[in-house]
């Protein structure tokens, strides 16, 4: 049985004009895998991943034919239970952890959090299992980063104090929302290689959500196109060369190689792509 | 024994950073210290310069404007008039020092001897007030900004408009003639009834808190429907705007990363809430409940004549009136000092609050 089971996704915000679409009606499985889902910004990709932790604000309206994670009817489950998922069984790491930490509170206790809202264990098997947690993201002094704020943290520790906050239930789908593009290029790769050797490890399902190809066809089994609210594309990562679409075609040769001379780099024609 | 060492060193090294750490402490003390001197120095300055710019001759003021000259100079060389400015400043800032505010020329009194009598009365209110503004209005605006748009949120945004459009003295006398003139709930004008006037000792000048020292709860009992009335006043308009201001901030933090983080996390609302969204603005709020404190230190000037209260808004007001400089001078030396004194607070309430300050 697949992980997650999505069929016609639609996700839309109300404006003076009336209804926008940003998520229009999209459909895919997932497994124990990983899977990448790329595109520009503005495709949609990012409101996907928060539709499925049901993390639209209002006045945005998600509906779906079906979303079942695990068999359990996400459309419906009531949000005492949805709520008993996320953090467990659902987790999200996003884009920066400068914005995504919170400023006040000490870092072992932000993680602490998870454990207290999921667990029954005790203040000292809280701890203890953070700085578990801690040390499983390659943190060498745990003790001490435990007591410290995220402002006295570096971009790339400070997300893999957020992986680490993320996966310390391990969870069976882990969605990582840009989870590098804030961080330095030096440190990216040990932030994925964390994310990838963890995932691993657990056998949880994995969507990494991003703008970039390159990044996601080495980290990723299975690779979704998004364009426009849609999905243009599904391969194996493998595969992604020999893309078919005109979108996902347009984005590797607008790609940038060492390699290669060429003057001017092509960009897409949205002109033509709105019409195919 | 080699382990023996490496602990003796690690102690020392503890104890150095702990040294250090009290050192930075004192020195940002000492800095705190010296920031409230020379603001307060400041503010003397400008009182000084008040006093000698105003068209009121103070030497006038006291012998009457059918004095011979060579009493007018005599008295005017008695007062230190005639010495250069700044060496008046240096008797000024002495005297100021050494609590010798000059002598109200209304009543022929030491003009702290009347400040002490006024301030406790108007801080008394003031702090009743704020803590009725605070209780009521932080509460509201969280919860306002939880259910933007909810009837709860519309009724809060009303109340909050309510606060800036009604006048005080208007709110001050449709509740005396309803709360006390028809319903008789609640004690009328001045601090106390009258009968009750001057019974207990003043220790602190908190009539409140005086009676409970003297175990007289007759007069606490008066004291207290006597305050009840102006503090909610008081109370409503800085909840008014205490509420306006958290409701605006929370919304700011909803819509923040690390709340989704929260709710990602599977935080129940009420976490999400009050500790993730609300526990970063406590920074914010403190400004706005300092300053909202502040202006209630000031004395409102409205409520406190629409209620015969003996405060300091009423004492400056006269003061004015009576052309009475030191003791309008003193007053607004004690306000300023109110006014440095709370935003000292808020500084320090800055440095334990936030984390990035420290």
């Amino acid at each position: 049985m697949s992980l997650l089971n999505i069929e016609n996704l639609r996700v839309s915000f109300p404006t003076e004009q009336g209804p926008v679409e940003v998520v229009k009606g999209i459909s895919f499985e997932l497994g124990r895998e990983r899977l990448g889902i790329v595109g520009e910004s503005g495709s949609g990709k990012s409101m996907t991943g928060r539709a499925i932790l049901r993390l639209i604000d209002k006045p945005g309206i998600v509906t779906a034919d079906k979303m079942e994670f695990d068999g359990l009817d996400l459309t419906t489950l009531p949000n005492k239970q949805m709520r008993a998922l996320r953090g467990a069984r659902i987790s999200m790491v996003m884009q920066d952890p400068k914005f995504s930490l919170n400023p006040v509170i000490r870092i072992g206790d932000q993680i602490a959090e998870v454990l207290s809202f999921h667990s029954k264990l005790n203040a000292r098997q809280r701890r203890a299992r953070v700085l578990e947690s801690l040390e499983a993201v390659r943190i060498t002094d745990p003790e001490r980063v435990y007591k410290l704020y995220p402002h006295e943290v570096s971009g790339g520790m400070g997300q893999r104090i957020m992986i680490a906050m993320m996966v310390i239930l391990e969870p069976d789908l882990m969605i990582a929302d840009e989870p590098t593009s804030a961080l330095d290029v030096s440190v990216q790769a040990q932030v994925l290689d964390i994310m990838d050797d963890l995932v691993t490890r657990t056998g949880m399902g994995l969507i990494i959500i991003s703008h970039d190809l390159n990044m996601v066809a080495r980290y990723c089994d299975r690779i979704l196109v998004m364009f426009n609210g849609e999905i243009v594309e599904t391969c194996a990562a493998s595969e992604l060369a020999n893309a078919k679409h005109p979108y996902t075609q347009g984005l590797l040769a607008s790609m940038p190689t060492l390699d290669e001379h060429r003057n001017r780099l092509p960009v897409l024609d949205r002109d033509q792509l709105g019409s195919v | 024994m080699k382990s023996l060492v490496l602990k003796n060193s690690s102690s020392d090294d503890v104890w150095q950073r702990r040294r250090q750490r009290s050192l930075r402490w004192l020195k940002s003390l000492g800095g705190f210290a010296a920031t409230i001197a020379m603001t307060f120095l400041g503010l003397l300055a400008i009182t000084f310069v008040i006093g000698r710019v105003v068209p009121i001759d103070p030497v006038l003021a006291v012998v009457g404007d059918r004095a011979p000259q060579d009493v007018y100079d005599a008295v005017r060389a008695e007062m230190g008039l005639d010495n250069p400015l700044i060496v008046q400043f240096v008797h000024y800032v002495g005297a100021v020092l050494s609590g010798d505010l000059g002598m109200a020329v209304t009543s022929q009194r030491p003009v702290a001897e009347e400040l002490a009598r006024v301030f406790p009365a108007t801080l008394e209110m003031a702090t009743l007030g704020i803590l009725i503004g605070v209780l009521v209005g932080v509460p509201a605006g969280v919860l306002a900004a939880a259910r933007q748009g909810s009837w709860v949120d519309q009724v809060i945004r009303v109340l909050g408009l309510a606060g800036y459009a009604i006048p005080a003295f208007w709110l001050g006398l449709v509740g005396l003639a309803f709360f006390y003139a028809n319903l008789g709930w609640v004690g009328g004008p001045g601090r106390v009834d009258i009968f009750l006037e001057g019974l207990v000792p003043s220790v602190t000048g908190l009539l409140l808190v005086d009676s409970i020292l003297s175990g007289d709860w007759a007069v606490f009992r008066s004291a207290w429907s006597h305050i009840i009335l102006p503090a909610m006043i008081l109370g409503f308009f800085s909840l008014a705007y205490i509420a306006r201001m958290t409701r605006s901030f929370m919304l700011e933090q909803l819509s923040q990363e690390y709340v989704i983080t929260a709710r990602v996390k599977g935080a129940p609302e009420r976490v999400v809430i009050w500790r993730h969204a609300f526990r970063p603005i406590r920074i914010q709020l403190v400004t706005v409940i300092g300053l909202s404190f502040a202006q209630l230190l000031e004395g409102s000037v409205m409520i406190e004549t629409v209620f015969s209260w003996p405060g300091i808004g009423n004492y400056l007001t006269s003061a004015l009136l009576n052309a009475d400089m030191n003791s309008v001078l003193g007053a607004t030396l004690v306000i300023g000092a109110v006014f440095i004194g709370v935003n000292k607070v808020s500084d320090l309430l800055y440095r334990i609050l936030d984390p990035r300050a420290r």
